[in-house]
């Protein structure tokens, strides 16, 4: 367990990044990005829609390749250690959840099936345990745990979603990728699942990596922020600092707009 | 197997001995000796077309004519029997175009070309059994796209398949894969045994004899090498069980060998006997002989 790691940044970095350039014929997707993130730590991507953000976690997770740029894992080069491995932390040390649920899901697989399939992934081989794991982890993502056998297309929205989390998070990963998880959802709905995220981010001393439209949900759950605009990021630094004092003219558009709201 | 490339050995007149050019039956055993040294891995390779449709085991009979030799004795045997229809075509198609004898006895041949059943005689280290395949992939049904299958073979990433057998105990209390049940060869390849019952499964562990898999729309060849380790897969609390028929056959009274039902009149009535008819003819003889003794 990683709960009592530090919850600041300043350490070496479990994942960073330097130079990140990608472009989709005419337009940059991402110019020259750096990153990085520490055990334990929250960083929100925020930015407006098409300026990089899931580009940049597909990037961050070995899904895509940039043009320019390494991205690292504990100091490794993540373009450079092969398919192979990029998979098998991708089902161990990391997780990825989704906005679109169907996207994190197999729908057509039990709640039960979904959650155990990490586990199974890495080894598990006894029903019995790979059940009990998975009642444990929807009663603590707050899905009835008499839901077990139902497939997730009979859940809702938030449920859904719900269940992604317990998915991924089952192993234990070090640092999961979260790409809007309250996108689609009723307002309070989301409130409640970033309380979710915020207790289980803290309680497992997980690193998360979330891109949000929603400048509330970055204030919420973030440690740090990073502000994307047209593949650039224009600011970031720690989440208080950058909604309190924005510098760039852009953030602080992004800052006024919200209060405004 | 013997003598596979002699000149003299030619069958009938205008065909190859056994009926594929000898450059089309290289191509076939070098696909053949790659899957004996990858167990359990599927290697494609060039399928040519057969006068015979797809569906009536065109990859296992390409598989036997790459192996065939004019000494070889070859059993045929489709469900358990050696005189279906299928099963006889294939046989005279041999006899025509290579000339070999052919035999309904397990004991006496020295390549069998199966589907649906592997015999209930143990096999030896001087047989061959060759597999007719429908269908190569074990995880086609679970990932239907084939570039994606082949990463999770070549990552062993075989979580999925454990999700199928999850699924059916959390719905069924068993796992309800009755054939075609899956194995991994040599704790590295998940494998599709082809169509045969599981309960023929733990027949192809540590086999004496050399396994071949055809498949031939899929194109796709794969093998198990003599004594290699097979384990169909299961969980520690649910363990795999062959499962048979809870009868002993009408004819022979096995209570051990793999059961067929079949229906005796118009009437509905019902017994059960070996799908095995080599094995079960063999014990009716014997019993004969006993009772006359
Ligand atoms: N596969 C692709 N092919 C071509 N262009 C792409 C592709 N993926 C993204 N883009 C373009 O790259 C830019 C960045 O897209 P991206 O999806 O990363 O934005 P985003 O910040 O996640 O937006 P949103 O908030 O709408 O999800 C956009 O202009 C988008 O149209
Ligand atoms: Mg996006
Ligand atoms: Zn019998």
């Amino acid at each position: 367990m990683t709960a009592d790691l530090p919850q600041t940044s300043g350490r070496t970095p479990l994942l960073n990044a330097e130079g990140l350039t990608l472009r989709f014929g005419a337009i940059p997707a991402l110019v020259d990005v750096a990153i990085d993130i520490s055990a334990g730590e929250v960083l929100a991507i925020v930015g407006e829609s098409g300026s990089g953000k899931t580009t940049l976690l597909r990037v961050l997770s070995g899904m895509m390749a940039p043009d320019a740029g390494t991205v690292r894992w504990l100091g490794d080069d993540l373009h450079a250690m092969g398919e192979a491995a990029r998979r098998r932390l991708m089902r161990t040390d990391w997780g990825f959840v989704h906005q679109n649920p169907r996207d994190g899901l197999r729908l057509n697989v039990s709640a039960g099936g979904n959650v155990g399939e990490r586990l199974m992934a890495v080894g598990a081989r006894h029903y019995g345990r790979i059940r009990e794991e998975a009642i444990a982890w929807l009663q603590r993502v707050e899905v009835d745990a008499a839901r077990i056998d139902d497939l997730p297309r009979t859940f809702s929205g938030g449920m859904q979603q719900r269940l992604q989390i317990a998915r991924t998070l089952v192993t234990r990963p070090r640092l999961v990728f979260m790409d809007e998880p309250t996108g689609g959802l009723d307002v309070s709905v989301q409130a409640r699942l970033l309380d979710l995220i915020r207790g289980l981010s803290r309680e497992l001393g997980l690193a998360v990596l979330i891109v949000t439209h929603d400048i509330a949900a970055a204030r919420l759950l973030a440690d740090r922020m990073l502000v994307m605009r047209r593949g650039e990021v224009v600011e970031h630094g720690l989440t208080d600092r950058v909604l309190d004092d924005p510098q760039h003219p852009y953030t602080q558009l992004l800052v006024s707009s919200v209060l405004a709201a | 197997m013997t003598g596979i490339d002699d000149p003299r050995a030619s069958g009938t007149e205008g065909y190859n001995f056994a009926y594929l050019d000898e450059a089309t039956k290289r191509m076939i055993r070098r696909a053949i000796l790659k899957a004996v040294a990858i167990p359990g891995h599927q290697i494609p390779f060039g399928a040519r077309e057969m006068p015979l449709p797809y569906g009536w085991g065109t990859g296992g009979i390409q598989v036997t004519a790459a192996i065939l030799g004019p000494a070889d004795v070859l059993k045929v045997i489709d469900q358990g029997a050696d005189d279906t229809t299928n099963a006889i075509s294939i046989r005279r198609f041999f006899t025509r175009v290579a000339g070999v004898a052919t035999t309904e006895s397990t004991a006496e041949a020295s390549i069998i070309q199966t589907r649906h059943r592997i015999p209930e005689k143990a096999l030896r280290e001087d047989q061959v059994i060759v597999y007719q395949v429908p269908q190569p992939e074990p995880l086609s049904k679970l990932e239907p796209r084939r570039a994606e299958t082949e990463r999770l073979h070549a990552l062993a990433d075989y979580g999925l398949m454990h999700v199928r057998l999850y699924e059916d105990i959390a719905r069924l209390g068993h796992i309800a894969k009755a054939y075609d049940y899956p194995v991994m060869v040599n704790g590295r390849y998940l494998m599709s045994p082809s169509p045969i019952p599981a309960f023929d499964n733990p027949k192809m562990d540590r086999m004496p004899a050399l396994q071949l898999f055809g498949a031939g729309r899929e194109k796709r060849i794969y093998a198990i090498p003599p004594y290699t380790p097979v384990r169909s897969l299961d969980f520690e609390d649910h363990p795999f069980r062959p499962i048979r028929a809870p009868h002993a056959c009408a004819l022979c009274g096995s209570t051990e060998s793999y059961l067929d039902e079949v229906l005796t009149d118009d009437a509905g009535g019902r017994m059960f006997v070996c799908s095995d008819t080599d094995y079960c003819g063999e014990r009716q003889v014997a019993v004969a002989q006993e009772a006359a003794e």
